[in-house]
């Protein structure tokens, strides 16, 4: 432990957090604002990459930690820390940070300050979600990152901007209301906000179960919403239309997944089991149902936001799987998914920026006069599928195999039917775009291929979806027993023998 | 130790009355044709003071003067820099945007001061007829304040309906202290604490806590008290708005605290259910009616409703915690919503040429640090994180919910229901200013003066100082509700120990 790892994780904080001041009180001259954000969110990146270096692999509980006290009474601790879990999310929201701006290096053109500051603000709040251990920490960075997130849909939405927005932020913000009840009632009981105190309280199961039930569902419906799970996707379609690309891409996902994780079976573990039949139905569901009605999209932002929902739900079935394996995979797919979706966002948001629509009939024929674009835009599309080899195939593997082993065959076929639908949908997307007779509005309006920001954002994500395709135990090593940690931790109290729990956890999935 | 001097315990209050009473002097030794603005600059440095003064008070051991009519203690002195701090902005936004050849500038000014006068003295008071006396100063001088643009239609409308309405209600309130003077034999707080429990007099004590309720709650426009509130605020002037929906709100609320926590906390099971009715009615009719507003001042003035039933959810706390919460959502709101009227003043000008929500549509574009401070300022109103709204409803809400009664717990959810519809309609106006402009020529663009420059940055400093470090301010909130709870003696200049530790409430 040197004098760094104390201060790392406020580091990460704060440092966005200067970057925005500083954007906010300089110039809006040339391109000022772009290069600013740029090192700083690199910057940043490299803060995040401290902490895989320095991580000890097979250490319990969370490394990194900080737990001051901010506020006395209530007692509110500015507690951070990182554990397996949370550690290359952490890396990934990094690495989304200097993608998010060379993204934009083109595409924002107007009020860049306000943009890049809202931007980084975005990054702090995201940063704090998965660093917090104290629940009104985290709460309060949850809630923080809707602001930046709305103001920015409402100003640089492409055509209803303004009604995604409002949309958006109703959706999110109503459900953290029962949320933050939820907090106060267990304050009330439990005194105290601390994540591994609040574990350990609930771990004696000292409350009542019909409270804790509700209790537990108003934080799972909080998340439910950001991830989103089926049926409450209402916003995401609007959102992913509107968002400006660097937003988009971490506006779905992510950061629901996490909590989800985190925050509901990690905290309620009796009462995720207890739902967690009605959470896999509902994940199939949506599997199924966001790939049944992306296949049929005429706009490509829908088309992708209704396939984010047949992704995302596959992870939300991995973690109500409640297998060790399974949450290996959902968080490997997280990344995945992270790194694929961002890619996919950027490309789209190129062809939307230089042809200015996103109907899918518009296009065709475009490799020929784009084919950079369109060969990045293959390899994304492919690792979303889940072609062996690139990033995709493993999370993907992973989910569906211990499902069908340990969880349901049931579930597990109807969820790789939902993945075949993937391929269909995307496959048929690039056929529709770069291939096929060349459309009027190709021909006719000659466009540049990506240029050099788009192509700086893009190439490192395409090298890591064959890195994590191809040497995915990197990752796996230091995921493994964090999910074997905490699992075994939650289930015998506070002991720290790893026991294969798993095989009592799986009997109850099973129907 | 030597006793008080009885002057020092109203200092604050002395040196606004000299204020006030120095600008009328100036004010008609001036010949008419000479500028008057300054006048608002003497009005801000003699608040100044005053609020210096009431930091001073902190020196003073803890008790009453003038033979036990008035108080000073951390409570009292918490709400003086408050109201000084809230009067302190609106003078200087006032004198940015007050016309400078508008009529009777002076006089302006010294009402707001005289206003100042009332309110901190409403807190000081512990004695019934003197709280009587401040709440009529203060009363006075914001009707005549809510008719100040008399050459407009709505101005007079306002101050007559606020002075006939507000005049109603005081006179329940005067009802309500000779009530319960007719079953104690005194209108002193701590006398009254301490014969009411063994009153033989129940019922008519019963009756003059509804009587006195009804007036306070007329004062800090809770529903069903509130009808005055939306037409008050539309036709005042928007700096008077901001002083009105704040600065007497906070001192009513302050009395309010001392009645039913000093005065009557043996009714407890009288007042705790009737306050939990008010909370809920305010919190909901508030927020449904503000969603249906096109006028950006309306919209306000039912979400000032809206904020009074969160503040009242904190009453629904045991002791301390109540008090506390109380005391600290009130500052907060105080900070934010002093905050959104000086944005609205300086976009809509003194004349309100721009009143309706739609008529901010692009106003980031055209007055970009405006439109991000009333961005700001309505992120707060919502309850996001890191800004005091959030720790306000935070400490309101957490308050209600540590007593764990199911009452406490359905309040909770209540509210925070409540605060989602908010969240709909302060965004609808954020939004709105985010939007790109509307087509045709665009209004002028506001000018940000030096006074209301300060103004603006006191206020966005206090609103992210209590989101982000409401420690200290919770600390003082809490010093304070413990000396309220801390029975003073009746014996001048008494000294009190800071340190007494409350005793928990005992309801019946």
């Amino acid at each position: 432990m040197n004098a760094l790892d104390q201060s790392i994780l406020t580091l990460i904080l704060l440092v966005p957090l200067a970057g925005a001041i500083l954007v906010a009180l300089l110039p809006d001259r040339a391109k000022v604002p772009n290069w600013l954000a740029l090192a700083v969110t690199l910057a940043s990146f490299a803060l995040t990459l401290h902490l895989p270096a320095h991580f000890v692999t097979g250490r319990q509980g969370f490394q990194f930690e900080i737990d001051r006290t901010w506020i006395a009474d209530p007692l509110i601790s500015y507690h951070l820390g990182v554990d397996r879990l949370s550690l290359w999310l952490v890396v990934l929201t990094g690495l989304l940070g200097p993608v998010g701006v060379l993204a934009s290096w083109n595409a924002i053109t107007a009020r860049r300050k306000i943009f890049y500051s809202l931007f980084l603000v975005q990054q702090t709040a995201m940063y704090g979600v998965f660093v917090s251990l104290d629940l009104m920490v985290y709460y309060g960075f949850w809630e923080l990152s809707l602001v930046p997130m709305a103001i920015l849909i409402a100003m640089y939405g492409r055509k209803n901007g303004p009604k995604a927005a409002l949309k958006f932020f109703l959706f999110t913000f109503i459900p953290s209301a029962p949320l933050l009840v939820a907090i106060l009632w267990l304050y009330a009981k439990a005194h105290t906000f601390d994540l591994v105190n609040l574990q350990n309280y609930l771990a004696a199961d000292p409350l009542p179960a019909r409270a804790l039930f509700w209790v537990a569902l108003a934080f799972l419906v909080a998340f439910a919403v950001k991830v989103p799970v089926f049926p409450l996707h209402g916003w995401l379609g609007d959102a992913f239309s509107e968002a400006p690309v660097a937003m988009a891409m971490v506006i779905a996902g992510k950061l629901g997944l996490y909590s989800l994780l985190r925050f509901h079976v990690e905290l309620f573990p009796a009462q995720a089991r207890h739902i967690a039949p009605l959470m896999m139905a509902l994940a199939v569901i949506g599997v199924l149902y966001g790939a049944c009605l992306a296949l049929v999209q005429r706009d490509f932002w829908k088309l992708l936001a209704f396939g984010a929902v047949s992704h995302f739900s596959l992870v939300v079935l991995a973690i109500y799987g409640l297998t060790l394996m399974g949450w290996n995979g959902a968080v490997y797919q997280i990344l995945s998914l992270g790194i694929v979706e961002g890619a996919v966002f950027v490309l789209l948001g190129a062809l939307d920026m230089r042809y200015a629509t996103s109907q899918i009939a518009a296009y065709g024929g475009l490799a020929a006069r784009l084919p950079r674009t369109a060969s990045y835009f293959v390899i994304a599309s492919l690792t979303m599928v889940g072609l062996p080899l690139l990033s995709g195939f493993i999370g993907e593997f992973v989910i569906l195999s211990s499902t069908f082993a340990q969880v349901s065959r049931g579930w597990a076929v109807a969820a790789a039917v939902g993945v075949i639908l993937s391929a269909a949908y995307m496959l048929s997307l690039v056929q529709r775009l770069f291939y096929g007779p060349e459309s009027t509005m190709a021909a006719t309006r000659p466009a540049p291929d990506l240029r050099f920001a788009e192509l700086a954002a893009l190439t490192p994500l395409v090298v890591l979806m064959l890195v994590m395709g191809v040497a995915p135990t990197y990752w796996f090593r230091t995921m493994e027993r964090g999910s074997q940690a905490t699992q075994a931790s939650e289930v015998n109290g506070a002991t720290q023998t790893p026991v294969p729990v798993h095989v009592s956890v799986r009997t109850e999935g099973q129907p | 130790m030597t006793p008080v001097p009885d002057i020092d315990r109203i200092l604050p209050e002395v040196i606004l009355t000299l204020t006030g009473v120095l600008l009328m002097l100036i004010d008609a030794s001036l010949k008419p044709a000479r500028k008057r603005r300054w006048l608002g600059g003497v009005a801000a440095i003699g608040t100044t003071l005053a609020l210096w003064a009431s930091l001073w008070q902190l020196s003073l051991p803890e008790g009453t003067g003038f033979f036990g009519t008035v108080e000073t203690s951390t409570f009292t002195v918490f709400f003086h820099v408050l109201i000084c701090g809230i009067v302190l902005a609106a003078l200087l936004v006032s004198l940015d945007t007050l016309p400078a050849n508008s009529h009777h500038q002076g006089e302006y000014y010294a009402l707001i001061v005289f206003g100042a006068v009332g309110m901190c003295l409403l807190t000081a008071a512990v004695e019934l007829l003197v709280v009587f006396i401040a709440l009529e100063i203060s009363s006075i001088s914001t009707y005549i304040l809510a008719g100040y643009r008399k050459q407009t239609g709505r101005g007079p409308e306002a101050a007559i309906k606020y002075f006939l309405l507000g005049s109603f209600a005081t006179a329940f309130l005067l009802y309500g202290i000779a009530l319960i003077f007719g079953a104690t034999g005194t209108t002193q707080i701590y006398e009254i604490a301490n014969l009411a429990p063994t009153s033989e007099n129940h019922a008519l004590i019963v009756a003059a806590l509804a009587m006195m309720l009804v007036g306070i709650l007329f004062k800090v426009s809770a529903a069903p008290f509130h009808v005055w509130t939306p037409d008050v605020y539309e036709g005042a002037p928007s700096p008077v708005v901001a002083l009105l929906s704040t600065g007497p709100k906070a001192a009513a609320f302050a009395l309010l605290l001392r009645v039913v926590y000093e005065m009557l906390p043996t009714l407890h099971s009288y007042w705790a259910p009737l306050l939990w009715v008010v909370a809920v009615l305010s919190m909901t009719v508030g927020n449904l009616a503000a969603l249906r507003q096109q006028n950006v001042k309306r919209m306000l003035a039912y979400s000032s409703i809206a904020h009074a039933g969160y503040l009242l959810a904190a009453f629904a706390g045991i002791g301390n915690v109540g008090i506390a919460a109380a005391s600290f959502y009130a500052a907060a709101y105080a900070a934010m919503n002093v905050g959104a009227f000086a944005v609205i003043t300086l976009v809509s000008g003194y004349d309100e040429k721009l009143p309706l929500i739609d008529d901010y549509r692009g106003l980031i574009y055209r007055a970009p640090l405006l439109g991000i401070l009333l961005v700001f300022f309505l992120i707060s109103l919502i309850g996001v994180p890191f800004t005091g709204g959030f720790f306000g409803k935070f400490y309101s809400f957490s308050a209600a919910m540590s007593s764990l009664s199911s009452g406490g717990v359905t309040l909770v959810i209540i509210g925070l229901l409540n605060s989602g519809i908010a969240a709909a309609y302060y965004l609808r106006l954020a939004v709105v200013a985010a939007s790109p402009a509307a087509e045709g020529p665009a209004p002028a663009k506001p000018e940000v003066g030096i006074a209301v420059g300060a103004a603006l940055l006191l206020l966005v400093g206090t609103t992210l100082w209590l989101g982000i470090r409401p420690g200290a301010a919770l600390h003082a909130a809490q010093s304070g509700a413990r000396t309220l709870q801390a029975p003073v003696s009746g014996g001048e200049s008494a000294p009190i120990s800071p340190i007494l530790q409350a005793t928990p409430q005992t309801a019946p």
